[in-house]
């Protein structure tokens, strides 16, 4: 695999004229071999196969994306970002998915990935500069054309203008295709943006409200046969011995095959293939997981809680500082395991032929997808097509460093010997493993007579994401960051001289992942329902306590003076109601929320959110408020209802009735206020999750007088 | 032989009596705007309408609508004008999309059935239709602004 670490300057710009007539731009790594994959679209131009944007002679432009549309909205954001530089005409703006090729590696990565909230802000230059080459080009073209200097000549809406002389670009595609890009461009000052930063409506909302979209699940072709897969009911099980001959018997199941995952039955379509299943036989050898059991997990978490563990952040003497503290206060939380449970279950697409394969799937992984997929087949990368669907959903599911899914859809159809799409059915999706992992969190803060943190001991326990995946690499010193995230980093630690954090990585046999927002699902919640237990030790406001300590912190105190202003806070309530609050920075980003609550008919009722987001610049207005919602209906979703029990190694929930989401009439009403802002711009689509389920704790703690500090909330009076 | 008619056309299907109507859809007819979420009604992205009513195709044996009329996202109208189709584009509901051909098929049987709904007809309506991008809001907004485009 190539490394391309510091693409981003390294890059440069090349033109080429496509077969079909157009301007092709695209970025080459110098020093590394294109032509990884076929781009199916560019397939008539082989010396330029990757690229960001196409432009045809009937004017349309066609953006490719290096990253995947999983709901949070880049099919729309990088758009408008290459739109902005190329002052282009926004109707002939046109999608579509980049192959899976080293082109699109994310930016200063060595691999093509969706995820960590950084689409947006780490494409934010190279998409604008893609817009602002294509636009030079075309400027110049026009120029000759025109016979006048280039500096004579304008863009304005998918034209290219000089006096009374005007040419749109698909006329000047062909020209300009054969120029010689500028060495260097010139973009736009942030005061002359027409795209960026006004509300833009979905490129994808068309195609996703008449059916036409095409989500992974919906691939289908001639010659293609379905799979349902019998999976280990314990992590780790194998299979000892099968009988499929009922199964064979089931109308429409063309072949049964032993795979590395357990037994698929292939068949004409999804029910033979499912009723097949249903017929299987199978003895399982359970392997060494079959005693887990996640109650008795916690309580061994929170054995090893007694002691410190690795040193994520560490400063003075934390122990001793607590021992002459005025005040001390200590707690225990806990969050259980947690599946992604997007409303897509996972499939994949698999079609193996003699010198190639081609692999139709949601993934938000290409590169690793690719390389697995090689390595199953024997074929090279390059030989491997990866075409990106659209994800019904990832939340980080669709972003396995094994590549589960797929690896598991290609092994089936190559020992089937013929084209597969295998889908999992929402309990193989529920049971299949990688979830969020369970922490509990022991914390001990030390307070002045002021009230305020002067010693703070924080000790972490739970499995590690990176820790035996190809992300290894990334653990430093035994510490994997995405398990203390949101508290080595914390704003509130900054000013304590006395400190201590550490993390116990246990390793268990349980497949876990980055969940949206990843170690923040965690330490939002504990961070910062700590700081409110404090501030009520300290006889405070929670608001005026967290003002006292985040002083130093502009833009966390900007989102929180922000949505507090607006939720009313402190302004009286109905009988029966209580607002929380909690602040998070997360992915480059802060957000605030204060939440309403009360408790009806035995159950927790969210009335409202208001949410205050800083991410820099908004790119896209309209998708910030729609990833805050989203982000939100998530963490309320995990907040009150999340929760997986593992029982001799056996995943107790199977589908939505007993792993419930958030119900239409569940939702609150969501009020969201963007900060204005000209950072640079942050992450957004996890952002709203860290907050949500600390203001509900919050919320729930002033109204009943109790303090829950284990997920999900329970509707205690 | 199961007799169906699909959006107007009526078609004839040599499947299992017992196969869910959304798997003939899906894997026979090629319609694939229905999709298949959770297998047991609990998520409603299988949602399509039978002789004018809202189904959960994922639990509906084909032979029990057999003779009926199905109506799919894809027959909802003919160039996504359906007012609920207008609505929703106009609002931008749509997040990752995978739920909204069922959220849409759902919104349009209500509309028929109370042309102007309340929040409480929509919560009733619609809350067997899951969203896990959480786009209830713009969903519930998008059900009034419908309502609104229907009476013109």
């Amino acid at each position: 695999m190539t490394t391309a670490t510091g693409t981003s300057r390294r890059d440069f710009l090349r033109t080429a004229a496509l077969g079909a007539g157009g301007l092709v731009v695209a970025f080459f790594v110098p020093g590394t071999n294109r032509l990884a994959a076929a781009a199916p679209a560019a397939a008539a131009a082989p010396f330029a196969p990757n690229a960001f944007l196409r432009i045809a002679e009937d004017d349309t432009i066609t953006v490719l994306l290096a990253h995947s549309e999983m709901g949070q909205g880049i099919w729309t954001s990088l758009p408008l970002l290459l739109a902005e530089e190329l002052d282009a005409d926004w109707s002939r703006i046109r999608v579509e998915h980049a192959p899976a090729a080293p082109d699109y590696f994310a930016v200063g990565m060595p691999m093509q990935f969706t995820g960590g909230s950084m689409t947006t802000w780490t494409e934010f230059e190279r998409y604008r500069r893609a817009g602002a080459t294509a636009r030079a080009l075309l400027i110049q073209a026009a120029a000759r054309r025109f016979g006048v200097k280039t500096a004579d000549c304008r863009c304005e809406n998918g034209a290219v203008v000089a006096g009374d002389k005007r040419a749109r670009y698909g006329e000047l595609a062909n020209d300009a295709a054969r120029l010689t890009p500028p060495k260097t461009v010139a973009l736009k000052d942030a005061k002359d943006w027409t795209f960026i930063g006004k509300p833009a409506r979905r490129l994808d909302s068309p195609e996703k409200i008449d059916g036409r979209a095409k989500f992974g699940m919906d691939v289908q072709f001639d010659g293609l046969l379905t799979a349902v897969v019998a999976r280990a009911p314990v992590f780790g099980g194998t299979v000892a011995s099968f009988d499929a001959s009922a199964a064979r018997r089931v109308p429409g199941v063309r072949d049964v095959v032993q795979v590395p995952s357990g037994i698929a039955v292939v068949a004409d379509h999804f029910w033979a293939a499912k009723l097949g299943r249903d017929a299987l036989q199978i003895e399982w050898n359970p392997g060494p997981n079959a005693g887990l059991d996640s109650a008795v997990l916690q309580g061994d978490f929170l054995k090893t809680a007694t002691d410190d563990g690795l040193p994520a952040n560490q400063a003075g003497d934390a122990a001793a500082a607590l021992a002459k503290a005025a005040t001390r206060f200590e707690a225990d939380y806990a969050v259980p395991y947690l599946a992604h449970a997007p409303m897509e279950p996972l499939n994949c697409t698999v079609r193996i032929e003699k010198d190639r394969c081609e692999v139709w799937t949601g993934t938000q992984f290409q590169t690793l997808d690719q390389a697995v997929t090689a390595r199953i087949t024997g074929l090279k990368p390059e030989q491997v097509t990866i075409h990106t669907m659209f994800l019904g959903g990832g939340f980080g599911r669709r972003a396995t460093p094994t590549s589960d899914f797929v690896s598991e859809a290609v092994e089936v159809a190559k020992a089937a010997g013929k084209p597969v799409k295998t889908v999992w059915t929402r309990e193989d999706d529920i049971r299949g493993g990688y979830y969020r992992p369970a922490f509990v969190h022991r914390v001990a803060v030390g307070l002045g007579t002021d009230g305020k943190p002067t010693a703070w001991q924080h000790r972490i326990v739970g499995q590690s994401i990176l820790g035996n995946s190809p992300f290894q690499m990334m653990i430093k010193n035994g510490i994997d960051a995405t398990s203390v995230e949101g508290v080595a980093d914390s704003p509130y630690l900054k000013s304590v001289a006395d400190r201590h954090v550490s993390l116990h990585s246990p390793e268990l046999g349980i497949p876990v992942l980055w969940l949206r927002s990843v170690g923040h699902t965690h330490t939002g919640f504990v961070m910062e329902s700590v700081i409110d237990e404090l501030a009520k030790a300290a006889g405070k406001d929670p608001l005026a306590y967290r003002r006292e300590l985040l002083a130093e912190h502009p833009r966390h105190l900007g989102v929180l003076e922000l949505a507090a202003e607006r939720a009313g806070w402190g302004t009286p309530l109905p009988p029966g109601r209580a607002r929380g609050l909690a602040v998070h920075e997360s992915f480059g980003s802060f957000a605030a929320q204060v939440a309403e609550v009360s408790i009806d008919n035995g159950a927790i009722r969210v009335h409202q959110v208001v949410c205050a987001i800083d991410c820099g610049i908004a790119v896209n207005p309209a998708g910030v408020v729609a990833q805050m919602e989203s982000g939100i209906v998530f963490g309320i979703s995990a907040a009150l209802f999340g929760r997986l029990d593992i029982v001799n190694g056996r995943v107790q929930q199977s589908n939505y009735h007993d792993y419930r989401v958030l119900r239409m009439n569940q939702m609150p009403k969501i009020d969201v206020h963007i900060v204005p802002s000209q950072e640079k711009p942050g992450g957004v689509g996890e952002v709203g999750v860290p907050p949500v389920a600390a203001a509900l704790a919050n919320a729930l703690s002033a109204l009943t007088g109790k303090r829950q500090r284990e997920l999900p909330l329970r509707a205690t009076s | 032989m199961v007799s169906l008619t699909i959006n107007g056309k009526t078609q004839q299907f040599d499947v299992p009596d017992d196969m869910p109507l959304l798997w003939v859809l899906r894997d026979v007819a090629g319609l694939t705007g229905t999709k298949f979420g959770c297998g047991m009604a609990q998520c409603g992205a299988c949602t399509v309408h039978v002789d004018g009513a809202p189904l959960r195709a994922c639990v509906m044996p084909v032979a029990a609508v057999a003779g009926k009329s199905v109506t799919t996202i894809e027959g909802l109208s003919p160039d996504a004008s359906h007012p609920v189709q207008r609505a929703w584009a106009e609002l931008d509901v749509v997040q990752c999309g995978y739920c909204q051909s069922g959220q849409i098929m759902s919104a349009a049987a209500l509309l028929k059935a109370k042309p102007t709904p309340t929040d409480a007809d929509i919560d009733a309506a619609l809350s067997g239709n899951l969203c896990r991008c959480g786009t209830y809001q713009r969903i519930r907004a998008a059900v009034h602004r419908a309502a609104e485009l229907a009476k013109g």
